[in-house]
């Protein structure tokens, strides 16, 4: 099918490989993947640290973008948590009937990468290897928002090779928080700290997770303290395949 | 009008205050204990209950049903409680509350006063205002008078002394209690609670309790508790003052049902509370001959008329969300300046009050959801603490000085950046060029300046690589598909 891929603000700038490793999965799978060049962010961030005003153009600039797909792709449940949460009540406010309409029907066609994989295209084996032992972190949104239960670790299963060890305190968010990183720091940082104990207890070589804001901040503090634990996107593992080896 | 809130008006925002609180390292293995174990009870008398989603929808509309009515269900309690025998008083803000109790206390010539937990009164400082007009105040619960006697302040709303471990409890009481000798174990701390605390309530003739229900079709009033001295203080005693926010009055006696169920297994993971008390009005020869109600306002009508905030009064106070809060459990309830801490207290404390500090509340979170998860009343926490932040935010913009600051000048410069594909690449660029200087030898960047400085104090964050996604698809499309066939109308 013809899918619309978003790839969000963050990946696009600091996680290309991801995108690269989702268009690689679909493709792979026999489907025609569309960029539209002009898409930007979701407007999480504005709308999350209460520039609830500021983000109502971004919220517009996406759903004019993708008004017409048939499907959208986008490899990170918060920002799919965004857009399903809080579009339809930043279109409501702005009393304007053909900004809601268009929210109403955009909205069935957005899909987190894991969700559109199992849920939309019926997929669990997508034909990847990935012989390492491999830990998954679920991000809150994807467990309270999204509910996406055991999605992306019935896709983990399916990939030749692989360990995976399961995380204690899966439902324990790790601190990140978007600007709550920041403007919490210290409370942000106790929070991981708990979080990468439990990481390291594992034994994995490699953290996944279906958003790349947690493992940003995940890997932030592992690199820091050399520990020799990578972090990959769900899409990267998804990707990987025997004979292409691994994509650094 | 802004609500009056007994609270230490020079407390510390919340990320100085979380900042000395992390520090202490018996609190926080305290309140991770604590939180941990109350957490695992939940969970097993939660997962046996079949109907517990149902049972959180049907508490959620009941509450919902009474912000709805709550000027008619209130007339009804007042009625029906005036009619069992009951005094009920109506008090404006916290000033008003005290004055009243105060004034019965007075006419009453009582110098002591019997207290069971509530913190609708700590909420108003009753406490101080009674000691500053000479009358003493015993605190029973047990929590409560561990932190009465250690001079402290409670961190949470249904186990206050969560934050103190049996030693530091017993430290207290071998101080307070004059016992040099006291051990540490459970039964050694409730003997000696129970016998200093028999004396009073074999003697003094008043007592203030707080309420967890009214009931508006039979004036009725309910507490639950554990440890049954509550139940002390609501039958000895001659004269009963319960102090209760307009918010926690409930229709039907029969919609106990659901909240008997849902409480004592969110808040201390009990299939029902040891204790329930339930009272309407007097009767001749049997509790209190004397009973009076002042129903608090507080700034709760307020809440109530932001259509958006106001399921923050739908809340039992059953401290579930503080439980299972990833933040509270790094620094409990203190960092959080007010009586009602955790998730809660973020929203309710800055709609009881205004102020700098407690505009710091709503970002004490990381808006994971853990909270709206376990309410038993169904409140959307994270979305209500966005909303106060929109609010916080707009107020802020009216200044000067938030105007110019660098948050609001960030966000704006991101806001026009992201309505346009070809700015987000732009602003790429820039900062590819821009990070040069902050680049380690790593190839990581280990400090950055300002703000973003609190995200190197403890974590790398990796430099933008050279290419983006977006430069590496217009390539990638372009070898993927070569040419376009202008002969088929350059379908690809």
């Amino acid at each position: 099918m013809r899918i619309s891929l978003f790839i969000t603000c963050y990946n696009d700038t600091l996680f290309p490989e991801t995108g690269k490793a989702v268009v690689r999965v679909l493709e792979r799978l026999g489907h025609q993947i569309e960029f539209p060049p002009d898409q930007t962010c979701c407007g999480q961030m504005h709308w999350n640290t209460g520039y609830l005003r500021e983000a109502v153009p971004i919220i517009r600039h996406f759903v004019d973008l993708y008004r017409d797909a048939d499907a959208v792709c986008i490899p990170s449940s918060s920002c799919v948590a965004m857009i399903r949460e809080h579009y339809l009540k930043a279109a409501v406010q702005s009393q304007d009937s053909a900004f809601i309409a268009d929210v109403e029907s955009l909205l069935p066609r957005i899909f987190e990468l894991s969700e559109l994989l199992v849920k939309k295209l019926g997929v669990e084996d997508v034909g990847a290897t990935f012989p390492h032992k491999v830990t998954y972190h679920a991000s809150c949104h994807s467990l309270r928002s999204l509910h996406l239960g055991d999605i992306p670790i019935r896709l983990l299963r399916q990939v030749r090779g692989i360990d995976l060890i399961g995380l204690q305190h899966l439902d324990r968010c790790c601190g990140f928080g978007g600007t709550f990183a920041v403007k919490n720091a210290d409370v942000s940082s106790a929070m991981l700290a708990e979080k990468i104990g439990d990481v390291l207890n594992t034994g994995a070589e490699v953290c996944t997770a279906v958003d790349n804001s947690c493992l940003m901040h995940l890997y932030g503090s592992l690199h820091r303290h050399a520990s020799g634990i990578r972090t990959m996107h769900l899409a990267e593992i998804l990707a990987a395949e025997a004979d292409r080896g691994e994509e650094e | 009008m802004t609500a009056e809130v007994s609270r230490e008006r020079l407390h510390p925002d919340f990320p100085a205050a979380a900042k000395n609180l992390l520090r202490d390292v018996q609190l926080r293995q305290n309140v991770r204990h604590a939180t941990d174990v109350i957490t695992a009870k939940r969970e097993v008398v939660v997962d046996e209950m079949e109907d517990w989603q149902a049972l959180r929808s049907a508490g959620s509309a009941i509450r919902q049903n009474v912000l709805d009515n709550l000027d008619s269900y209130l007339v009804q309690f007042e009625e029906a409680c005036t009619r069992a025998g009951g005094q009920v008083h109506w008090a404006i803000n916290a000033a008003d509350a005290k004055r009243i109790a105060i004034d019965l206390l007075k006419a009453h010539s009582a110098e002591e006063v019997l207290k069971v937990k509530s913190m609708t009164t700590e909420e108003i400082g009753l406490n101080e205002a009674l000691a500053n007009t000479g009358i003493r105040v015993h605190e029973t619960d047990l929590a409560e008078l561990i932190i009465q006697l250690g001079n402290d302040k409670p961190s949470h709303i249904v186990v206050p002394a969560l934050h103190k471990n049996r030693q530091q409890v017993r430290a207290i009481f071998q101080r307070e209690m004059h016992l040099p000798d006291l051990g540490d174990k459970p039964e050694d701390l409730t003997a000696a609670a129970r016998s200093y605390l028999r004396e009073k309530f074999l003697r003094i003739p008043v007592a203030i309790s707080g309420a967890n229900f009214l009931v508006a079709e039979t004036g009725s009033v309910c507490v639950v508790e554990s440890e049954g001295n509550g139940r002390m203080c609501l039958t000895l005693p001659n004269t009963l003052i319960t102090i209760a926010g307009i918010e926690k009055v409930i229709p039907r006696f029969r919609d106990l049902e659901v909240f008997l169920q849902t409480l004592p297994r969110s808040a201390t993971g009990e299939r029902m509370n040891p204790y329930n008390s339930v009272w309407t009005g007097t009767y001749p020869g049997d509790g209190p001959q004397e009973f009076h109600i002042i129903l608090l306002d507080n700034g709760r009508s307020e809440i109530l008329a932001d259509p958006e905030a106001q399921q923050t009064l739908k809340c039992i106070r059953c401290g579930a969300c503080q439980n299972v809060c990833p933040v509270y459990r790094q620094t409990g309830g203190h960092a959080y300046g007010s009586v009602y801490a955790g998730p809660i207290g973020a929203i309710l404390t800055p709609q009881l009050e205004h102020s700098r500090q407690s505009a710091s509340l709503p970002y004490a979170s990381s808006l994971c959801g853990a909270c709206y998860e376990v309410c038993p009343v169904q409140i959307n926490i994270p979305e209500v603490l966005i909303h106060l932040r929109g609010q916080i935010v707009r107020r802020e913009q009216a200044t000067v000085g938030g105007k110019v600051g660098l948050w609001n000048i960030g966000m704006q410069v991101a806001a026009s950046i992201f309505v346009s594909g070809d700015r987000l690449a732009l602003a790429q660029h820039l900062g590819r060029v821009g990070q040069k200087p902050f680049i380690g030898k790593s190839g990581f960047i280990k400090h950055l300046p300002l703000v973003l400085g609190g995200w190197t104090q403890t974590r790398d964050l990796m430099p933008l690589p050279e290419q983006s996604f977006r430069q590496w698809w217009s390539q990638h499309e372009k070898a993927s598909r070569p040419s376009v066939d202008i002969s088929d109308g350059g379908r690809v």
